[in-house]
């Protein structure tokens, strides 16, 4: 298959491209930027003018529900969501039933998604077995298998000796730990922000405590171990803060917040609407407020949709008892447009936390337009507007809490390896 | 959004009083205060609600509130439907709606709700058919609503106004639906000072947030007060870590009649029930002349009458 993309405007936040360029696609690869070569016959030409050609998005926490989930979406189902969202590349975290917490698990996950189209899957591995908390898994057996990173996802860790086990046996072999921190003993119970509006509601709260105090823990023992951490879904003021300190200081993390954080607070919580519900819950204004200023100085690293489509009668209770989460990856795009538009920051900008830093993050190919690299690319609209509806998303999880939303900004076509896996009706 | 009034402004469920206006909690006490006398004719019956269904819907067990409202239905004529469904055996939320959606086809009017989960009422509000009211008799640590209108129906028939009044609550604030249905209450008749008194470890974050001052020494906090609510202390508080012992929370939060001596000579003392005689109030107190705590609970009935007549009045009445 080849493709000739006409016409359209080229951000390539690694090389700092912006301009008005045609790309060349064959053989799954970007053959040329620009000029095409002499002997270039398209099989399928996409005009692109007025369009945003930029990398595939890369997405750091994408559920896909299998195993064991199928009931609340399938892979089939959220792959296509997934690159109608312009998502080219995602990691999946291991809670599934059963987790992903050993190699025959990840090469099955692996295979399925192959063969079906749609984004390139990289699974994140269990960091203990059963997610339990308690004994290591095997890491090396399940990179060889394909997982790049490992993490508890939302699943307890309270034994502090395991914390600092995984880390050191995580940097025998230079192997990355992806955390979200969070003490499962100060957070007990809790369904939102400990802080007024939980108090206004009655609803029992998780304190910002409960972030920052694991997150001390864990950065004093990436210190000493030399661990490669990733901290996933950062929802405090402090936790950024702490972040930071710790990267000026030379330590090498990385941090992630989810695109719903960027625009929503506890305030939004008033009518117990349970789509709000979510992990990390929402926090404070000013919390919310940080993390729009720490996306804009670098001091967070990459946005991602943390993914989670959950069964609707899992959302139609009430707030305390519904399960958390909420469907994003057709939303990644546009909630980051939409923060750098009210920020004022630059295309570039924007696209480098949901492209090229995810990429690096990940360690894979991609997330970059260059030639001989992967064909992995999203094709959008910057001004088109729509409204978030069970219609106009392909996620099996309607659940958002953007639903009647207007959003600014529409994937037209993603390319993915070479082929349009993704076109949008016209 | 406001999901209790009708788009003209009148009572359409009764769900918290947190932004509920003022003239309609007024219109409430008033409409109550005319119904104290039916409960002392020889036919304590009134026909307002004749042929209409009231099911009491209690998700949580209750036996006094449920019974107030069950009587005050009574009172106005209705037919009382008594569900008491264990939560145990609820298989959560889409139970919770099969159970709504199968006693509307039953032709309910009103829902009287009852559950664990705070925003439960809100959730059935947000499902119920239009013709249906729904009226929150507690919600998991939010409201309470019908419980913090006798409150306010009983400070008045003692105190007369609310500008001029100190009131006190005093306890277990962050795990009690009735305290916040009482500082919104308070708030709104213009009550001038209204103190939260307790540990740290039984008042919520950020609770002067709602309009109150808050007081961990329970003498400073009494100091003055002309209503003097007490709370109700659960018996897993202990279990929890938020506190040490009854005895400890007895000594320094309990209230005994040297400390009522703090409050101004003519304040009355109030609780929600059931009460735990020497561990929130000592029984001197309970039984002493300044408590009004048996009048709330005939109060109660009134209230209770007059909201539901009221929300018969906005619905398909």
């Amino acid at each position: 298959m080849k493709i000739h993309i006409k016409n359209g405007r080229v951000i390539d936040p690694m090389s700092e491209r912006d301009e008005i360029a045609d790309i060349f696609i064959a053989a799954g690869k970007i053959v040329a930027i620009g000029q095409g070569p002499a002997d270039f016959h398209a099989n399928r030409t996409l005009d692109a003018s007025g369009l945003i050609v930029c990398p595939g998005l890369v997405d750091l926490s994408v559920r896909l529900r299998e195993p064991g989930f199928e009931y609340k979406a399938t892979l089939e189902s959220e792959m296509l969501a997934a690159a109608a969202g312009g998502i080219t590349s995602l990691a999946c975290p291991p809670d599934t039933d059963p987790p992903l917490d050993e190699p025959g698990l990840v090469e099955m996950l692996k295979f399925r998604a192959r063969n079906l189209p749609g984004p390139r899957v990289y699974p994140i591995g269990a960091m203990t077995q059963k997610l339990e908390g308690q004994m290591l898994t095997e890491m090396a057996e399940l990179t060889e298998a394909g997982c790049r990173a490992f993490t508890q996802a939302d699943a307890p860790l309270t034994d502090t000796l395991v914390l600092l086990r995984a880390m050191e046996y995580a940097a025998t072999f230079g192997f990355s730990l992806w955390l979200r921190p969070q003490d499962v003993t100060l957070a007990r119970g809790g369904v939102a922000h400990d802080g007024a509006v939980a108090t206004r509601l009655g609803l029992p709260g998780i304190p910002a405590l409960a972030e920052t105090v694991a997150l001390a823990t864990i950065l004093q023992l990436a210190r000493e171990t030399g661990a490669r951490i990733h901290l996933a879904r950062l929802s405090t003021r402090e936790s950024i803060a702490m972040v930071r300190a710790a990267k000026a200081q030379g330590l090498a993390v990385t941090c992630d917040v989810a695109c719903t954080h960027v625009h929503l607070s506890e305030n939004d919580l008033i009518s117990f609407d349970s789509h709000l519900h979510l992990v990390p819950p929402l926090r404070s204004l000013r919390d919310r407020d940080a993390i729009r200023e720490a996306l804009r100085d670098g001091s967070i690293d990459a946005l991602c949709s943390d993914h989670t489509p959950v069964d609707e009668d899992e959302k139609q209770v009430p707030f305390g008892e519904s399960a958390p989460g909420a469907s994003g990856v057709e939303l990644l795009l546009p909630l980051t447009l939409k923060w750098a538009r009210e920020m004022g920051v630059p295309l570039m900008r924007a696209l480098d936390l949901i492209s090229w830093k995810p990429s690096q993050i990940l360690g894979v190919s991609g997330g970059n337009l260059s030639v001989g690299g992967y064909a992995d690319l999203c094709i959008f609209d910057e001004s088109a507007e729509w409204i978030v509806t069970p219609k106009t998303l392909a996620s099996q999880g309607d659940n958002t809490p953007f639903l009647d939303h207007p959003m600014q900004g529409r994937v037209r076509y993603t390319v993915i390896d070479g082929h349009i896996d993704f076109e949008a009706p016209r | 959004m406001n999901l209790q009034l009708t788009e003209d402004g009148r009572l359409r469920h009764l769900l918290t009083l947190d932004g509920l206006p003022r003239a309609i909690i007024m219109q409430i006490l008033d409409t109550a205060e005319s119904f104290m006398d039916v409960g002392e004719r020889e036919v304590k019956k009134v026909p307002l609600l004749r042929g209409k269904s009231i099911f009491n819907l209690f998700f949580e067990p209750s036996t006094r509130t449920r019974t107030t409202f069950e009587i005050a239905a009574k009172r106005l004529s209705a037919d009382v439907v008594n569900l008491n469904i264990a939560t145990s055996s609820q298989t959560k939320g889409e139970a919770i709606l099969d159970t709504v959606d199968n006693l509307a086809a039953m032709h309910a009017d009103m829902f009287i709700v009852r559950h664990s989960q705070s925003g439960a009422a809100h959730f059935i509000a947000q499902h119920v058919a239009p013709h249906i009211s729904v009226v929150n008799a507690g919600d998991g640590r939010h409201a309470h609503p019908t419980q913090g209108l006798l409150d306010m129906f009983t400070i008045r028939r003692y105190k007369g106004e609310f500008h001029n009044l100190t009131v006190a609550i005093v306890g277990d604030v962050l795990h009690s639906r009735v305290a916040r249905s009482q500082i919104h209450a308070l708030t709104t008749l213009g009550v001038p000072e209204v103190r939260v008194i307790g540990p740290k470890t039984l008042l919520p974050t950020g609770v002067e947030q709602m309009g109150v001052k808050v007081f961990h020494d329970m003498e400073d906090g009494l100091a003055g007060c002309d209503v003097v609510i007490m709370l109700r202390l659960q018996n897993e508080r202990m279990k929890g870590a938020r506190l040490p012992s009854a005895q400890e929370y007895f000594k320094f939060f309990g209230l005994t009649p040297e400390k009522l001596a703090l409050a101004k000579p003519d304040a009355i003392v109030m609780h929600p029930g059931p009460m735990n005689r020497g561990v929130e109030i000592a029984s001197e107190v309970a039984d002493g002349p300044q408590s009004v705590i048996l009048p709330q609970v005939t109060y109660g009935i009134a209230v209770r009458m007059a909201v539901m007549a009221m929300l018969a009045g906005t619905g398909n009445a």
